[in-house]
């Protein structure tokens, strides 16, 4: 079903919406941007529709809702072993106001924490159930965006679609509680989503990438490029790697905590192993993991490409590595070009 | 999706320590009381709470118990070598693929082993130690840096006397009276059928070399089965440390035909 909002609308329905429900969002956070005098838009709590920020990309990706960056997995004490509880704010239904690129990016995440291996994990699970999304509605692409070239400028799996236009603001209602929602606060008119067509770039994925590229001098060039900072992957919207970690309480050592935290593939340590071995030491075949990972044995493996081009990991990185560029530049190789 | 419905698959179960016994000074046999039923080549992870994880293979099993061969090399492995029977640690699993039974059936099969390589391995030559009618022959080859690091003295003692078996040290010291040399130097020494079905588990290096061996002696990529060691973190395809090209080594390793292995490029 679709509906008309008047912006005085669209705010009331938001403010009965968050008495049942969390609800999150791309929030501004004034002068908190990575150079001075910008603002960082990343996701937040909304408690209101003037919290919402509808014309910038997040820096950071909606994931952090239902896989934190840091989450306890049970608690010792004196040899017994406590599995964490949600807090009850965190067990209400939750609502993500996100892109169609991060919705896509929500089943490349499912995929890795609920399909793969011989069972599915509890801690994503016990948070993702409860989270809904709508779709906020791109008319138009940011720079750097390639959702097109990756099939997922469209989505699915969503309640509800909204796009403000004309001063209105326009709602498709999939389920509940937004065909109520639209009944009370909007009026019935046909809404159909828009999706980006074009975007400014565009990548094309290489339909298979030999092992014999794994040696190939383009990546030498990231060796040196690459810092290993991580924002890459810290930003991406389907990284899904963690490290585990063991902590006890200074104040009681009897006491102490397994949690998880974000790892990146980028950063020192990823593959260190007991006895001092190690794999991908060079940060060019770090970068080589993580390109094809993105672009080609996630498909292997998954049928579909993991990288779901909303060009966060170019934004964020301070040596201006370009992922589109890398995957063209791929691409021209396994076609028997020199490469860009 | 009903998170409340789905086991913790993160959760280990306690296990008591049943023995401990030193194989060298660095490498101890834990004997653990666990319902655990792995099968050759997989592994488990063995944490203690407040420490951390680790992924250890299994180096045997019987009923009502598992054994792990654990080197102290790190931060668990450290305090685990401070635990004293009684003590409890705690355990999940078992992990990955083992090595495939139904395959070497039949075939003369020829293990080859270096260091800690031979942990995983041992349960399956004792297997076969007591059915030695299920292979047509098997042969050993193991290796250890010297004669101070050899692990399951008393096992390789045995199997010594049960089949061919080239026991070697890279550096000997006095007294000594072995062979000397990489395990590598002594594949040719293997008398080996066409269709001889060959595991090699050791240190990456080792394995290298030591299929390259083989492969020189007429031996088929298909033949040959080689258990990784990477950073199996989670078990479970979760955490990504472990992940390979497309391959998951804690899901579809650690043991790997080489035929797949050899196009698996970190």
């Amino acid at each position: 079903m679709g509906y008309k909002l008047t912006p005085a609308g669209l705010a009331a329905l938001l403010d009965e919406l968050v008495t049942s429900r969390r609800v999150f969002g791309p929030v501004r956070y004034a002068g908190k941007g990575r150079l001075a005098g910008t603002d960082l838009i990343t996701y937040g709590p909304v408690k209101g529709l003037a919290d919402v920020v509808w014309d910038a990309r997040t820096t950071f990706s909606p994931k952090e809702v239902f896989f934190p960056v840091k989450e306890s997995l049970f608690y010792f004490s004196h040899g017994e072993i406590t599995e964490s509880a949600l807090k009850a704010s965190e067990i209400l239904e939750t609502v993500v106001f996100l892109r169609a690129c991060d919705l896509n990016a929500v089943t490349r995440l499912d995929k890795i924490f609920l399909e793969n291996g011989p069972a599915a994990d509890n801690y994503y699970a016990r948070r993702r159930q409860h989270t809904h999304f709508v779709l906020m509605e791109c008319q138009e692409s940011f720079p750097g965006c390639f959702c097109v070239s990756m099939g997922t400028n469209r989505a699915t799996g969503h309640q509800a679609a909204l796009r403000p236009e004309g001063g209105y603001y326009l709602l498709q209602a999939l389920a509940e509680p937004w065909l109520s929602l639209g009944e009370r606060y909007g009026q019935p008119a046909d809404v159909e989503p828009v999706w980006v067509q074009k975007n400014s770039l565009t990548v094309k994925v290489p339909d298979r990438v030999d092992t014999s590229l794994f040696q190939h001098e383009l990546w030498r060039e990231y060796s040196s490029r690459c810092i290993a900072c991580g924002r890459c992957t810290l930003s991406c919207p389907t990284c899904s790697c963690f490290s585990v970690q063991d902590i006890f309480y200074r104040d009681n050592p009897e006491r102490g905590e397994r949690r998880r935290v974000w790892a990146s593939c980028q950063i020192d340590g990823f593959t260190d192993m007991a006895g001092g071995h190690k794999v991908r030491e060079d940060r060019g075949e770090r970068m080589r993991f993580k390109v094809l990972h993105k672009i080609d044995d996630f498909r292997r493996r998954f049928g579909i490409n993991m990288c779901v081009g909303c060009g966060r990991c170019e934004e964020v990185c301070p040596e201006y590595i370009s992922f589109a560029r890398c995957v063209n530049t791929l691409s021209q190789l396994m076609n028997g070009g020199a490469g860009a | 999706m009903i998170a409340n419905q789905i086991a913790n698959p993160y959760l280990p179960a306690p296990a008591q320590v049943l023995a401990i016994q030193p194989q060298t000074g660095v490498d101890y046999t834990f004997r653990l009381a666990t319902d655990i039923e792995p099968a050759w080549g997989q592994f488990v992870e063995i944490s203690l709470p407040g420490v951390g994880e680790a992924p250890i293979s299994v180096s045997d099993a019987g009923p009502g118990y598992i054994e792990l061969t654990i080197r102290r090399v790190g931060k668990v492995t450290t305090a685990l070598h401070q635990l004293k029977p009684g003590d409890t640690v705690y355990l999940r699993g078992p992990y990955g693929s083992g090595f495939p039974r139904d395959e070497f059936a039949g075939h003369q099969l020829v293990v080859a082993a270096g260091g800690t390589g031979v942990a995983p391995v041992k349960g399956l030559i004792n297997y076969y130690a007591g059915h030695p009618g299920e292979l047509a022959g098997l042969n050993l080859l193991l290796g250890f840096k010297t004669p101070a690091d050899i692990l399951f003295r008393t096992d390789i003692e045995r199997w010594q006397g049960l089949f061919p078996t080239i026991l070697t040290v890279d550096q000997g010291q006095a007294g000594w009276l072995g062979k000397v040399g990489l395990v590598t130097e002594f594949v040719k020494e293997i008398p080996l059928k066409n269709d001889a079905r060959i595991i090699v588990v050791g240190p990456p290096l080792m394995i290298k070399f030591t299929v390259a061996e083989f492969i020189k002696c007429q031996i088929k990529p298909e033949q040959i089965w080689v258990s990784l060691e990477r950073r199996m973190h989670c078990g479970l395809g979760k955490c990504g440390h472990c992940k390979i090209n497309d391959v998951y080594v804690c899901l579809e390793g650690p043991v790997f035909n080489y035929s797949r292995a050899r196009d698996l490029v970190d």
